[in-house]
């Protein structure tokens, strides 16, 4: 085995390479795509390094708009994607965790009742219950607008279950020795609950960012506006033009941003979100 | 830190002051106190205890005896079905935990895991609104008192256990409440440190004169630390009394095989042929004969009313100081244990002093002075007087 093990190194790393190739490359070819003037993508030949107009490109893109789609510019989209991302996951993450406080740390009448109402709504995604959401979200006049985007999607079982399963690996003794020192059921929330669940919070913050910012059904549905309208959704409209050329290097471009908040999220939660999830110690 | 040394020498000479005279002091009584839960299983079965002012009550029993349920509900964190619990002459059966003047140290320690050793002790004097100075006198003598004054910035993860438990202690401490309890707190730490930390809690106790109550299931803590005795079984207080009383007059034959270790021999007189070494009236009422193996002498005569047992060798443990015989008596095959579940049928457990003992399979005979005997009823639940 010892005497091997340069070979036994080699092969793993080979497949790992080509691994990351192949998942990179199509990325590294859309950061290309967006450094090119649009004519050079339009007559076919798709260069593998760098073009002169990147940040033309993404000026373009970003704050003017292009002139010949009429779209607004992605700078507006991507504000909205974030103000939707952020605020689906913060209010799924305080939802869920007042949930599952509840749940775990207080006896009322039902508690198993309501549990169990909240873990059946795993087989209830937006998907599924899409149009009484659009009636009500419409209804309530909510249409073209962030809480309408937002609102609908941050109940989640999935966050409370998490929360729950953290909650109860929580001391018994912890929560006495609060009540002890004076502490009421919110100072308890506050002080000690909270600060416990900080690398929970930002794994579940990555996750959740990710799949708010990813969101595209349910946008798509409810907002009619330019201005209100997600990066997500862009790309898809800047590709799908009629009566003129694509703009490859505009749709690429986009793509590019879109990608970066939510590498910009794993990237800086990293050492939490991994500490969140491996961690044991309390 | 400098900030908050910034109090007056006045003001720390008075909180130390009020800090080692502890606040105001006060009893503990438990009157007829039950508990039952809804499921009908019924954990104390009526229990009246006096704790005095400023004394050391330590509640010891076998798990599932009620002990940790009944310090629970001196502490209200659990609730009482019937009874009544007084603390320092207030009855606090429907009064918060935290409005109770007490402070309990747990098993687990229970420290707060995310703040340091300081916020840990001062967190519970925050939230009562104390102003900031005070505080930090409080913690500071106690960290002073508990030598932890070199850790207040590190996090409970950072200590070892006896720190850990010692940093528990602080917290009570800096609360200067009117009783500590104790929820078996040695309990984590390994041999060594169990008896450094028991001495070390018996002489706070002593120092900061506070009433205490105590749970343990080990009675050599139980006998090391106590000034009152509670010995519990079953959700009931089988005897409550000085330790030394306790050990020397047994209540009852789980007192007397529960307290002392090894366990008290306990041998039923029934269809016995010990019965006739007996003398007295006790003979015809007793139905088991206890003898603790320290009272054994290994000798060939015995004096009159002395009772002499014949045992065959099975085993011997060698502790250093003493020796462990343990025996069987010949010929009693069919006899069977008072307190089934205590110690093995038949068989006997003799002390000596030092290394000298017998050999294994020798016969012997183990012969304990008539004041060393300790007679009960024949269902275990009364001692006998004579």
């Amino acid at each position: 085995m010892i005497e091997h093990r340069r070979f036994g190194n080699l092969l793993p790393h080979l497949v790992l390479l080509a691994g990351v190739a192949i998942v990179a490359f199509p990325v590294y070819l859309a950061v290309i795509a967006s450094t090119h003037d649009n004519t050079v993508i339009a007559n076919g030949q798709m260069p593998l390094y760098p073009g002169s107009h990147g940040l033309e490109t993404y000026w373009t893109t970003i704050v003017s708009g292009t002139g010949k789609t009429t779209r607004a510019p992605v700078g507006g989209m991507m504000l909205n994607s974030l103000i939707m991302a952020i605020g689906i996951a913060v209010g799924k993450i305080a939802i869920s965790i007042i949930s599952a406080y509840a749940i775990v740390f207080f006896s009322f009448p039902f508690r198993m009742t309501a549990f169990w109402t909240i873990f059946i709504t795993l087989m209830l995604p937006v998907e599924v219950r899409i149009f009484p959401t659009y009636k009500i979200t419409s209804d309530l006049h909510m249409l073209d607008s962030y809480s309408g985007l937002i609102l609908p999607l941050i109940a989640s079982a999935t966050a409370t279950l998490l929360f729950r399963q953290f909650f109860m690996t929580v001391p018994k003794e912890l929560v006495e020795a609060s009540k002890m020192d004076g502490a009421g059921p919110i100072r308890f929330f506050f002080d000690t609950l909270l600060p416990l669940s900080v690398t929970n919070i930002a794994a579940l913050f990555v996750i959740l960012f990710i799949y708010g910012w990813n969101q595209y059904l349910w946008p798509l549905l409810i907002t009619t506006r330019d201005d209100m309208q997600t990066i997500v959704i862009g790309i898809k409209k800047i590709i799908d033009v009629h009566d003129a050329l694509t703009e490859w290097s505009v749709a690429m471009a986009t793509a590019v941003l879109a990608m970066l908040p939510p590498v910009a999220v794993v990237v800086l939660m990293q050492r939490l979100f991994v500490k969140g999830l491996i961690e044991t110690e309390k | 830190m400098l900030g908050r040394r910034c109090a007056s020498p006045f003001a720390i000479r008075h909180a130390v002051f009020a800090f080692i005279k502890g606040s105001s002091m006060a009893g503990v009584t438990l009157r007829s106190v039950r508990k039952a839960y809804p499921n009908g299983f019924e954990a104390i079965k009526g229990v009246d205890v006096d704790v005095g002012d400023g004394q050391f009550c330590v509640l010891v029993g076998p798990s599932g005896c009620g002990k940790s349920t009944l310090l629970r509900m001196v502490a209200g964190l659990e609730t009482i079905t019937s009874g009544d619990i007084d603390i320092g002459g207030r009855i606090v059966n429907q009064v918060e935990p935290a409005e109770r003047d007490i402070a309990m140290v747990f098993q687990n320690y229970a420290l707060y895991p995310h703040m340091s050793v300081y916020n840990n002790m001062a967190y519970g004097l925050r939230n009562r609104g104390m102003p900031k100075p005070e505080i930090d006198t409080r913690v500071q003598e106690a960290a002073r008192i508990l030598e932890l004054g070199a850790m207040l910035d590190r996090k409970p993860g950072q200590l070892s256990g006896g720190q850990r438990q010692r940093v528990a202690m602080g917290r009570a401490i800096v609360r200067q409440p009117k009783v500590f309890l104790f929820d078996e707190p040695l309990s984590n730490l390994d041999a060594k440190l169990r008896i450094a930390m028991r001495v070390e809690i018996r002489k706070l106790q002593r120092r900061l004169n506070t009433t205490s109550i105590y749970v343990t299931h080990d009675q050599l803590e139980a006998m090391t630390l106590a000034d009152v005795l509670v010995v519990m079984n079953g959700g009931r207080v089988e005897q409550i009394g000085n330790p030394l009383d306790i050990y020397q007059k047994p209540a009852t034959t789980f007192v007397a095989s529960f307290i002392g270790a090894p366990p008290m021999n306990l041998l039923p007189l029934a269809s016995d042929a010990l019965r006739s070494q007996i003398d007295g009236d006790a003979r015809r009422s007793a139905g088991i004969l206890g003898i603790r193996p320290e009272d054994f002498v290994i000798s060939n005569g015995a004096a009159p009313g002395d009772v002499a047992l014949d045992l065959v060798v099975d085993a011997i443990e060698h502790v250093g100081a003493e020796t462990f015989v343990y025996g069987s008596r010949q010929a009693h095959g069919a006899e069977i244990a008072a307190n089934p579940g205590e110690f093995a049928s038949g068989e006997i457990i003799v002390r000596v002093p030092g290394t000298a003992a017998p050999s294994i399979g020798e016969r012997i005979k183990a012969v304990a002075p008539r004041d060393k005997l300790h007679l009960f009823s024949g269902d275990g639940r009364q001692r006998i007087a004579w």
